[in-house]
């Protein structure tokens, strides 16, 4: 039954229906890259590694997000302040918090303002001063890596006892960080499917001009994007810091290059207007079961980075079809 | 009161922008500390340029092609570490090396034509194997760069000090290279209308590919100098040249899109970035300050360049 023909119309089918599901490359690759590490371990350990990619991937799916919507509203736009706004975030939920149980709510409120700011801050930039978004964000980075620095250097608070429980507590076998992560991510998916936000956002990085004369309102989505993704990022600056038992001043460093990578091979168009959420769990499950599965395999740290760039070009060309023009 | 300019004073006050921020940064540094105003001084001051300056040109040639590279960083922390690990002892080797990492690089460059692949992501990956593979060369730092590298850094060049030399050097190549030559036109057209030069009978794929290549070529020079300044390597030497790169060019007056660049405004961009970060020491500024005293300056810049577009447009 495998005549070439049938295979060509099953392939067909195949990509007709996976055209309409960026996400779904991702996903598979995860659990590939899951199903791998399990045999390369001979089976031991499937659940714990489960649960490690869970709590690890919460913090990656938490910022990407954000980063999400920032590339969705036009080429051109990313968000380089993500790991500064951690830095900083961090550093001023352990200085509000200052160990206290009862601080804790402040303490998340405090670095989730932070983040805000930042993202303000970054729309004024963009806005005010036309400066392209990349090169705004990354100025803008510069200045809250500062502040941070100034803020953070030689802190040594340990979190809330309760704070640092919530960060490893798990319902069900579950890590709470991951449900958090869910709750946000469903709250994303409703906002670009049902509100007036999340239209605007597809439209304006579809078409800017378009969208701005059939009357959406283009800076304000832009403002909102940045907005939420800084707020995102601080938040998830709060939640590192409670989680590694303390800040540190380079906690959000990795995020930089991975919210990108994940955004990308979650399936999101890098040319804007085409979000994708299920991808950004997809890739960030990928991204980090890569690394175990690489490790598994008892590869050092060089050849691990290495395997892991090759790996992502890979995944970015056999995601692409060739050029047409 | 807004001052009337002609359209040609605006556009000479575009590009002396960042000459006058680099110029108002060495006033700043010599108004405190005269003794800077030396031939040590000022080699002292602008010898953390030079590497920088090459990685800043690599960017320029990306940016040329509306690309972006996320990878220069940890491409010349490799170069730098096969400078000191492979270079003094198995010289053929280190230059097999280097000329395929510069094939890899052309190499990206013509995968992202071919499959039009976003070039930030593609470079994301890159970044990645080159960072691996310096890891693997060099898995603690170390290393130890061979002498005439060393020497020929140390090098005490007549009349202006070595940096100063190689800024004009560079940024009258880079000019020729982009600005004027046939190849230059060709690279600045694919950055600003693909389809016409692929009308013309271009191979956009080969072209792309050799763009990368010569980005690829700076890079290696800039790994190369930066060894030889530093004498032995880490595999994260020059991480963060990646995104001071991209801030350099743009602040000498490269766009993201439509391959508008310039050669030595990438050069006074770098030379700006690194006296950004360190006349803050002359200030008597705490050090945590530095990276936003480059963010700072960035912003202002920038920011008066938007408003003398402003003024243009009236």
């Amino acid at each position: 039954m495998n005549s070439p023909a049938s295979s060509l119309s099953l392939r067909r089918a195949w990509q007709r229906w996976g055209a309409g599901r960026p996400w779904i490359g991702s996903c598979i690759a995860a659990v590939l890259a899951w199903v791998l590490t399990i045999v390369g371990a001979h089976g031991q350990g499937s659940g714990d590694l489960l649960v490690a990619a869970l709590t690890f991937s919460a913090f990656t799916v938490l910022v990407s997000l954000g980063q999400m919507l920032v590339i969705s509203v036009g080429p051109g736009n990313a968000d380089l302040s993500i790991p500064s706004a951690i830095a900083l975030s961090g550093a001023v939920a352990m200085l509000v918090m200052n160990g206290s149980n009862a601080m804790i709510v402040p303490g998340v409120l405090a670095a989730l303002a932070v983040g805000l700011a930042v993202g303000l801050f970054n729309f004024a930039l963009i806005r005010l001063l036309s400066i392209p978004p990349i090169i705004a964000t990354l100025a803008g980075s510069l200045v809250v890596m500062s502040i941070a620095i100034s803020v953070g250097r030689g802190l040594k608070i340990k979190p809330p006892p309760m704070f640092s429980d919530l960060m490893t507590l798990r319902l069900a076998g579950v890590p709470l960080l991951a449900l958090l992560a869910l709750a946000v991510t469903l709250g994303i998916a409703l906002l670009l499917k049902r509100s007036r936000l999340g239209r605007a956002v597809e439209a304006v990085g579809q078409n800017e001009r378009a969208a701005g004369l059939a009357g959406l309102k283009v800076q304000r989505t832009r403002l909102w994007a940045y907005v939420i993704s800084a707020g995102l990022a601080g938040l998830t600056g709060a939640l590192i810091s409670g989680f590694a038992g303390g800040n540190s001043l380079d906690q959000g460093q990795e995020y930089l290059l991975l919210t990108i990578a994940v955004v990308v091979i979650g399936g999101t168009a890098v040319s804007g207007g085409a979000p994708s959420v299920p991808g950004i769990w997809g890739a960030a499950m990928f991204m980090f079961l890569l690394v175990a599965m690489l490790n598994a395999a008892g590869a050092g740290p060089g050849l691990r980075m290495l395997l892991t760039g090759l790996i992502i070009i890979g995944v970015i060309i056999a995601a692409s079809s060739p050029a047409r023009r | 009161m807004i001052p009337k300019f002609g359209p040609r004073t605006l556009t000479v006050l575009h590009t002396l922008l960042p000459v006058l921020a680099l110029s108002l940064l060495l006033a700043a540094v010599f108004w405190r500390q005269p003794r800077a105003m030396s031939y040590f001084g000022l080699n002292l001051l602008l010898n953390l340029a030079v590497p920088l300056m090459f990685a800043t040109l690599a960017q320029m040639m990306i940016l040329a092609v509306s690309d972006l590279d996320l990878s220069i960083g940890s491409f010349v922390s490799l170069v730098a570490c096969i400078g000191a690990v492979l270079l003094p002892q198995q010289p053929a080797l280190a230059v097999a090396a280097l000329a395929a990492a510069v094939a890899g690089y052309a190499l990206a460059g013509a995968v992202i034509e071919a499959r039009r692949l976003p070039s930030i992501v593609v470079t994301l990956g890159l970044s990645f194997v080159w960072l691996g593979c310096a890891v693997l060369l060099l898995p603690t730092p170390g290393g130890l760069a061979p002498d005439w590298l060393v020497d020929a850094m140390a090098w005490t060049a007549p009349l202006m000090p070595l940096p100063i030399w190689l800024a004009l050097l560079t940024a009258a190549l880079g000019y020729w290279l982009i600005t004027r030559s046939a190849f230059g036109t060709l690279v600045r057209g694919l950055g600003a209308n693909p389809a016409a030069v692929a009308r013309a009978g271009w191979s956009l794929v080969r072209l792309r590919a050799g763009v990368y290549a010569i980005a690829g070529v700076f890079g290696v020079i800039a790994g190369l100098l930066l060894v030889g300044q530093t004498t032995s390597a880490d595999s994260n030497i020059a991480s963060r040249y990646t995104l001071v790169s991209i801030a350099a060019a743009i602040l000498g007056g490269a766009k993201f899109v439509g391959g508008r660049v310039s050669a030595p405004g990438a050069v006074v961009g770098a030379l700006t970035m690194t006296l950004a970060a360190s006349f803050l020491a002359f200030l008597d500024i705490a050090p945590d300050w530095q990276v936003g005293m480059q963010g700072l300056i960035l912003i202002v810049v920038l920011g008066l360049r938007a408003a003398i577009d402003q003024l243009e447009r009236r």
